[in-house]
């Protein structure tokens, strides 16, 4: 395509975007910079946005798997573990729970969707003190466990799911019946294959909100070997800056697998993201 | 078990969960902090205090911790609303071209944790002479200043941060919304002879009010939730002369950190009653409880 083609607006439009996208993209940039330059450099003289091609390295990534960089590979093996079993229980309970409230008719069912409705506006941040208290009462303290637990039916994902199986021609379920089929049977062999595209884009949403979430695991976990990753990048962040080679490095390699993920499965994403501006 | 199998009984199973999550979950934390909120809670003797809690927590850091989460959820807002908007606008005229590829790359920075990204801006925004910002400002010919340091160039940080994060987001909704406009109606304004500028005013905003009003209500509610940007950018929750304290932070200071569970849940009844507040006032100026005409 020549640029000849394009209409001066068009043209004028695409300016501004470029410019639009390398200001988002800068800061990562920036990152990668950094992870490259001696982590003494950052601390006398901050991040200069000049290459320096005579300052970099692959030092402090290879820090980071040598033996000084353990507790960071701990952190990241617990965040692995918390944000897989988190999305397969996630995407268990809430399918579940959507899928009921969809197909059947049946009484609380309103009252139900209504608390889902509810859940979903209230910030965890208003409750995460009660929540701690009982996180203490139920002995949960400074467990995966107490991490994964309390959010792992998500209104979120009910909600999404709710929308989608209401989509499903119920058509299905008598089918299932005539056949002899139960209704758990109904659900998992016959709706889970068919919510297939709905489970995409869920365990994308929640294993990176799992991934990335902060307050909660912040409260509940409290000794080193069983933080996770951005509870234990913050741990290094300190204002005399004295834990560079492993933070900078170790944020790229915190950020890479979700890019890896986005650039594949874009579309989940999007689709996933703006669950509720969706109409119910 | 062949209770289980019945068609009756089958719903009530599958939200089970849910229930059992709502009731340990929510709705229990919830109830207990508005009744923690008037005691005083210490291990092994608890009691009530009245509103003594409700009396003793208008102090200073409050009012900072308000006047700063206010602060910030008021330009979240009047930044992510319009700018989002018009390059949703944008991007989904049919003069645009890869409008996808850059609907992504703005979107790239929400995949970040607030954690990486508060690192990132720390580093941008750091006070020595040669670090990114500052080296910019040298450009134009102004003196390195320390950003985090002031309360109006600190705000400005956490501004620019969330709207690095957010803008990409809410162009996702704002096309969702747009692609949802029948075709037929601009067509009809153009036979009627309306022109662009006319188009946008009288069809595209007006039907972009509900996404509009959505994305209204969960930036009061995130802006006031807002904590970790700060507890990043200013390495814990201390911050010279407050200047980064949230209202979460707050509540963390005397709920988690000084273990006064009372006075930390009398802060958050207080922040969910002013958030249900104004996000009532505000349903109610764009008239989502007025009847259709």
């Amino acid at each position: 395509m020549s640029v000849r083609k394009f209409n001066p607006q068009t043209l004028l439009l695409l300016v501004l975007f470029v410019i639009l996208g390398a200001i988002a993209l800068f800061p990562f940039y920036c990152l990668a910079l950094a992870s490259l330059k001696p982590s003494k450099e950052l601390l006398r003289f901050g991040l200069n946005i000049k290459l320096q091609t005579d300052l970099l390295s692959w030092h402090n990534y290879s820090f980071i798997f040598s033996k000084g960089g353990a507790k960071y590979i701990t952190w990241y093996k617990n965040s692995l573990v918390i944000t897989a079993v988190y999305t397969v229980l996630c995407m268990l309970f809430s399918s579940m729970v959507g899928y009921g409230l969809a197909m059947y008719r049946f009484f609380g069912r309103n009252l139900i969707f209504f608390f889902v409705l509810l859940v979903m506006m209230v910030p965890i941040e208003i409750i995460m003190l009660p929540l701690y208290k009982q996180m203490i009462a139920l002995n949960l303290i400074d467990t995966f466990s107490g991490v994964i637990l309390p959010f792992v039916v998500a209104p979120l994902p009910i909600f999404f799911f709710r929308q989608y199986a209401a989509g499903l021609p119920k058509d299905f379920l008598d089918a299932g019946r005539i056949d002899g089929c139960s209704e758990y049977g109904i659900f998992f062999k016959i709706f889970v294959p068919l919510m297939t595209p709905a489970f995409g884009a869920m365990i994308i949403v929640q294993a990176l909100a799992s991934w990335n979430s902060f307050v909660w695991p912040l409260i509940v976990l409290n000794s080193g070997e069983k933080l996770t990753l951005p509870i234990g990048l913050s741990s290094l962040v300190t204002p005399y800056g004295n834990n560079y080679d492993i933070l900078i490095a170790g944020s790229v390699l915190a950020i890479v697998p979700i890019m890896l993920v986005f650039v594949f499965f874009q579309r989940y994403f999007v689709s996933g993201l703006t669950v509720g501006g969706v109409k119910g | 078990m062949k209770w289980m199998y019945s068609q009756r009984l089958a719903p009530y199973l599958f939200v089970l969960p849910f229930v059992l999550s709502l009731t340990i979950f929510f709705v229990y934390p919830v109830l207990s902090t508005f009744i923690m909120s008037f005691q005083e809670v210490l291990p092994g003797q608890t009691h009530f205090i009245g509103w003594a809690n409700y009396k003793n927590l208008w102090d200073e850091s409050f009012y900072t911790a308000l006047w700063n989460s206010s602060k910030y959820t008021f330009w979240t807002i009047v930044v992510l609303i319009p700018l989002p908007l018009a390059l949703a606008v944008f991007l989904n005229s049919k003069r645009m071209k890869w409008s996808g590829f850059f609907r992504s790359a703005l979107f790239v920075p929400a995949l970040t944790s607030v954690v990486v990204a508060g690192i990132v801006f720390r580093l941008v925004f750091g006070s020595l002479d040669a670090s990114v910002m500052n080296s910019i400002r040298h450009l134009f010919g102004f003196e390195t200043i320390n950003w985090l340091a002031g309360s109006t160039t600190g705000m400005l940080v956490l501004i620019i941060l969330a709207t690095w994060r957010y803008a990409g987001i809410n162009i996702v909704y704002f096309m969702s919304a747009l692609q949802s406009i029948p075709d037929e109606l601009y067509e009809s304004a153009s036979i009627d002879g309306a022109n662009t500028w006319q188009k946008f005013w009288r069809i595209t905003l007006p039907l972009l009010k509900p996404i509009s009003i959505y994305v209204i209500t969960i930036s009061i509610y995130g802006g006031y939730a807002m904590f970790t940007e700060s507890f990043i950018l200013w390495s814990g929750n201390r911050s010279p002369n407050d200047i980064g304290l949230t209202m979460i932070g707050l509540l963390y200071r005397h709920g988690i950190e000084k273990n006064e569970l009372g006075l930390g849940s009398a802060i958050g009844v207080v922040l969910l009653t002013i958030t249900m507040v104004i996000n009532v006032i505000q349903l109610r100026l764009f008239g989502l409880f007025k009847k259709e005409d």
